[in-house]
């Protein structure tokens, strides 16, 4: 792996990009990495735009910019691309594009543009499966740690379970476990 | 033992604020401030501190309850930015001349008009004349131990100073990094008590707090608020040695990385300092002989040390992220000042960068540092990082 892995999170507010990116980097905190989780700002409405970034590193991590070059980019709804270059920066050589979508990935391809790695997943359908809501943020989790390793499928699982267990109750834990597993496995390249 | 958690700025400062247990804190929640007092607001009620917290309606009223209950004699705190702090300036002004050692976070933001959420130090560089000590935080590490040493240097007998302790609004304020929190008690046991030698509620020794002082003596009253921030700069290197033994990290005046057969340096605050260094790493390795001076402490400002530190460079970019509007910025005036002494000025240049949350790249960086190694400098002008033209 590199020495700083960087992704970067397109979502609307209200998918959980922004949790979604820290609960990454806390799975990788667990694992003894240096980590960096940060939303871009902007004036927050339910629908907008979002980014959310996660920087994991082996040695301390001193920077404090935005990321441009990401290693790996997740798009929760894939009616962003239509208005944002959610590939900017992204090696058509290296990077990684997951994107939530019924669409295959030749589909996924035309769409951005983008001729690099393209992973998909129906993560909104999972998330509705099994919690009723549109919250993508576990399952893309999920596709992304099974594509890349980046961090352990059980780190995850810990982290989530630390930060929902109080607020959500064991049920909606154990679903959302469900659906990163599901996610791990059902990710299509 | 400490304990490393993935915390955001606010909550890493939230955590030094559990660990010394004010007595009272008065807040009101401003943008991008909010999440410390939300995060001390849990701990008051969980049980986890037995501070009284004080819900205002505005920023006048946090910062008038926490005067008020400092000259009780109570340990009490405030946290703020940007607009809070300017609604609140009528009280601020106030406390340094009460001799009130109040310790108030800010969470650097961009002042209005226009309207802007995010980060720059036009707040806090608005409040650098009036008596309080400022510290300046890299990161989230840094703003949890700066407000754990402030405590005890706004409390100390020598000081009795109010202390601002910046962080990066958003940038550090909602970043998560990992942070390294310190064993409780040991903690518990460097900030302490607060011990003041007179107070309100001491009802055995009546003493007068905020009277009216006119010519005859607001001059000499001044003077002595002069005498505290020179006792200041003492006090400080002292406390830091003291927080040391638990953290193992330095307190200096302002950090040097990678100086010593430096040419050109560039001086910034804060979390761009962080930034900066990874662009000082990156050009040493091409074989450049650039580095870094990074200020904490601001105010009081450590002319003579500073002198001693920047002198022997050829070149120095100061950047600045805040204006002085029809001066020179509030860094670079101080950088210049410093300098005034030396027999062999290095050249300088002022730049400003970062206004209302604009990012900084280490490229922006290289950037400077190409034009200082180059000589195409002139101190008189004001340059702008990625300014749109």
């Amino acid at each position: 792996m590199k020495e700083v892995y960087e992704v970067r999170m397109h979502a609307r507010a209200g998918q959980g990009a922004k949790s979604g990116s820290q609960l990454l980097a806390e799975a990788a905190f667990k694992e003894g990495k240096w980590i960096q989780s940060f939303p871009e700002y902007g004036s927050e409405r339910r629908g907008a735009p979002t980014v959310s970034y996660t920087r994991i590193s082996d040695k301390r991590l001193r920077t404090h910019e935005p990321i441009v070059n990401p290693d790996a980019v997740l798009v929760f709804d894939p009616g962003l691309a239509r208005t944002i270059d959610v590939t900017s920066g992204l090696s058509e050589e290296s990077g990684i594009l997951i994107v939530n979508t019924t669409d295959s990935v030749d589909e996924v391809k035309k769409q951005t543009g983008f001729n690099g790695k393209v992973y998909t997943l129906d993560a909104t359908g999972i998330s509705l499966d099994l919690l009723h809501i549109d919250a993508p943020n576990v399952p893309m989790l999920g596709a992304l740690i099974k594509v890349t390793g980046i961090v352990k499928l059980e780190s995850l699982e810990e982290v989530i379970k630390e930060h929902f267990l109080e607020k959500l109750g064991e049920e909606k834990v154990n679903k959302n476990i469900e659906g990163l597993k599901r996610a791990y496995e059902e990710v299509s390249k | 033992m400490s304990t490393w958690k993935a915390l955001t700025g606010a909550q890493a400062v939230a955590e030094a604020m559990r660990q010394a247990n004010p007595d009272v804190v008065a807040a009101y929640p401003i943008t991008p401030q909010t999440p410390i007092v939300e995060q001390f607001a849990s701990f008051v009620a969980n049980g986890i501190v037995d501070t009284e917290m004080i819900p205002v309606e505005s920023e006048h009223s946090a910062m008038s309850c926490t005067v008020g209950a400092a000259a009780a004699g109570a340990r009490a705190m405030c946290a703020t930015a940007s607009q809070g702090l300017a609604l609140m300036w009528e009280v601020v002004a106030a406390v340094p001349g009460l001799r009130l050692p109040i310790v108030m976070p800010i969470v650097n933001r961009a002042l209005s008009a226009p309207i802007n959420i995010h980060c720059d130090h036009s707040d806090a560089m608005g409040a650098t004349t009036i008596g309080w000590i400022q510290i300046y935080s890299e990161n989230a590490q840094e703003a949890y131990e700066n407000t754990l040493l402030a405590i005890r240097l706004a409390e100390h007998k020598d000081v009795l100073l109010p202390v601002m302790v910046m962080q990066d609004g958003f940038i550090i304020s909602h970043g998560v990094e990992n942070v390294e929190v310190f064993d409780d008690e040991a903690v518990k046991n460097f900030v302490g008590e607060r011990k003041p030698d007179r107070y309100l509620l001491d009802v055995d020794h009546p003493y007068t707090i905020g009277p009216l002082a006119l010519p005859d003596y607001y001059f000499e009253i001044k003077r002595q608020q002069e005498a505290a921030m020179e006792n200041a700069l003492k006090v400080y290197l002292e406390v830091g040695k003291e927080l040391s033994k638990i953290s193992g990290h330095d307190y200096p005046y302002f950090e040097e990385y990678k100086t010593e057969d430096a040419e050109a340096v560039i001086v910034i605050l804060s979390s761009a300092a962080g930034t900066a260094k990874d662009a000082v790493d990156e050009l040493r390795n091409e074989g450049k002989k650039v580095g870094l001076v990074k200020p904490k402490l601001f105010r009081p400002f450590p002319y003579r040390e500073m002198r001693k530190a920047l002198e022997k460079f050829k070149a120095i970019g100061v950047l600045d992220r805040s204006m002085a509007f029809g001066a020179y910025a509030p860094l670079y005036t101080e950088v210049r000042n410093a300098l005034f002494e030396s027999e062999n000025r290095p050249k300088l240049q002022s730049y400003i960068f970062g206004l209302g949350g604009k990012d900084i790249f280490k490229s922006d960086i290289k950037k400077v540092f190409d034009e200082l190694l180059s000589g195409n400098l002139n101190p008189e002008e004001q340059r702008y990082i990625r300014l749109r033209g």
